[in-house]
């Protein structure tokens, strides 16, 4: 019987360990909702920053945010996609692949800073594109591409091996056999997969910070080579670098409460995503 | 032709699918040897043997299908309509347009039961709706499926039973107008019933297709074909008329696999 007992220990300790987990996150977000409630109207989420920040609303970095959010899936989504396809349908499985799969996901695990500092260097700097929404989409678009080609690759590898064939065996190319028969149904897993890569790379502060955030610029861009404020880099502002910060500690929850309800609405526009296409391609 | 007694007793029939010396390897491990044989059209040609012996390799060979394993290699000719197919520059869709499967498991789409037909024409460049509407209804009469099916063409095809929608899948080869249709074990994932249906539909399409069919289960050999290739272990150990095969095999082999002492 000592093999059940301990065996039940492990599982109560497991169970203690997902319980704080759950209690954690949930303190967490509580604390937030509490506290960024008060401040959260119109007003707020439609306004222009006054006094660094210290009144007024954030829609400058609810903006830039969104429009970073827009050019980092338009960049990535495709460029990940076609990287999926071609590593999993196309490229000879040997050795040369099995390293660039490695390099993928060691990228994956590299430190947001470090794409921030690549991205200043590439596309702030070599390609003059300055610190603008151009360079900061770019630079978030690399950090997600890793997350992006793992979970399409999964997408790709879980449609049945039965569509390829049966479509092959028609006399349908191997192009026309993914476009038609192994895409439409992994498209789901894609997007979802993105979505919530995205969504991570939403709250980032790092790879913005040296490519495109302004401290302070209360105006909307006006062009993708514009600067623009975020929803992250203003936290990040409101909390370390101003000289009332305790004073405006219920703007910091605010900002930060619109953050998440940005990043749960990506997410649940994956879920929707994944729902439709479940219903219209379900095997 | 192949060899002698082959000769003999095809010389009254159109040989349409022929296989010289066919060796095929999976990477390092060969899986056929030296498989020489020639195959009537318009008639059924059951390919039997032991789980492993090659059949579904041997079957795959015939329309390239192996050619997406990565690391298969084929050694020898196949030779349809007297033209090897594994010629360089032969045209790999145009052969599986000529050569339609049906597979073990049953692999509709997850689409309309009107797209797994239309499927095949729309990729051929077939545009035209009512043209498509056209193959489909005969597709599907021919497959016997056109009764059960034709008030909801526009439902799920994964919504249908088992046997159905193995029937679609065949509906579905048909749609792009083959000559001949290779059927690796149709029915062993059907009940009773609706491989009765299969069998009867394989007895319907022989006037109209070069039929090769893969199937582990004696009985139903001897029910639909009209010729019985036995494997055993990649090899062919024997051919013959199916009638002969299963009342006076020649092959020691043969006669215990029929006899139910293997496999
Ligand atoms: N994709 C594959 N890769 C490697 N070996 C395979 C593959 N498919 C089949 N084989 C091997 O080839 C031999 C013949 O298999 P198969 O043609 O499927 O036999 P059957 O259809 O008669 O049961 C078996 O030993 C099987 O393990
Ligand atoms: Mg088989």
């Amino acid at each position: 019987m000592s093999g059940s007992f301990s065996e039940n220990l492990i599982y109560g300790l497991l169970r203690a360990i997902t319980y704080a987990i759950v209690l954690l996150v949930g303190y967490i977000l509580f604390d937030i909702v509490i506290k960024g409630l008060p401040v959260l109207n119109w007003e707020f989420v439609s306004g222009y920053p006054h006094q660094s920040g210290a009144s007024g609303g954030i829609l400058p970095a609810i903006a830039g945010t969104f429009y970073l959010v827009l050019g980092t899936i338009s960049v990535a989504l495709p460029l990940g996609v076609g990287s999926a396809i071609y590593l999993s349908e196309y490229a000879f499985q040997g050795k040369f692949t099995t390293i660039i799969r490695m390099a993928i996901i060691t990228l994956a695990g590299v430190p947001s800073i470090v794409y921030g500092l690549f991205g200043l260097g590439l596309f702030v700097l070599f390609f003059r594109f300055g610190a603008s929404i151009l360079s900061g989409s770019l630079t978030l678009a690399c950090m997600v591409l890793p997350t992006i080609i793992v979970a399409s690759e999964e997408a790709l590898r879980a449609v049945p091996k039965g569509y390829r064939e049966a479509s092959l065996a028609l006399g349908a190319t191997k192009w026309e056999t993914i476009r038609t028969n192994v895409l439409p149904y992994s498209l789901s897993g894609m997007i979802t997969g993105s979505i919530l890569g995205v969504g991570r790379a939403a709250g980032e502060t790092a790879p913005i910070l040296l490519t495109v955030a302004a401290f302070f610029l209360p105006k909307l861009p006006n062009s993708i080579f514009d600067q623009v404020m975020a929803l992250p880099y203003h936290l990040y502002i409101l909390a370390t670098q101003h000289p009332d910060a305790e004073k405006v500690r219920p703007m910091q929850y605010g900002t930060a409460l619109v953050l998440l309800l940005l990043v749960l609405g990506l997410s649940l526009g994956a879920i929707f995503i994944r729902a439709h296409y479940r219903k219209k391609y379900k095997w | 032709m192949v060899d002698k007694k082959q000769a003999l007793l095809l010389e009254d029939f159109d040989i349409e699918i022929v296989s010289r010396d066919l060796n095929f390897y999976y990477g390092d491990n060969q899986a056929l040897f030296g498989i020489s044989v020639g195959m009537p059209a318009k008639q059924v040609t059951a390919l039997i043997g032991p789980s492993g012996c090659g059949k579904s390799t041997f079957l795959r060979t015939l329309n390239r299908m192996n050619d997406i394993i990565p690391g298969a290699r084929v050694e020898g000719q196949v030779l349809i309509s007297g033209k090897d197919i594994y010629q360089h520059g032969t045209d790999v869709v145009k052969l599986r347009r000529k050569v339609g499967m049906v597979f073990q498991k049953s692999n509709p789409f997850p689409k309309s039961i009107f797209e797994n037909v239309a499927y095949g024409p729309r990729i051929h460049g077939t545009r035209d709706r009512q043209q498509l509407a056209a193959i489909v209804e005969k597709s599907l009469v021919r497959a016997g499926l056109w009764e059960e099916v034709k008030d909801r063409l526009n439902d799920n095809a994964l919504g249908l039973s088992g046997g159905q929608q193995q029937r679609l899948c065949i509906a579905r080869a048909l749609a792009v107008d083959p000559q001949i249709l290779l059927m690796d074990e149709p029915a062993s994932a059907l009940d009773p019933k609706s491989t009765a249906r299969v069998e009867d539909l394989i007895g319907e399409l022989r006037e109209l297709y070069t039929i090769v069919i893969v199937t582990h289960n004696m009985q139903q050999a001897a029910r639909v074909s009209d010729f019985t290739a036995f494997f055993y272990e990649g090899a062919l150990v024997e051919f013959n008329a199916t009638k002969l095969i299963f009342t006076n095999p020649k092959e020691k082999q043969t006669e215990d696999y029929i006899t139910g002492r293997f496999g």
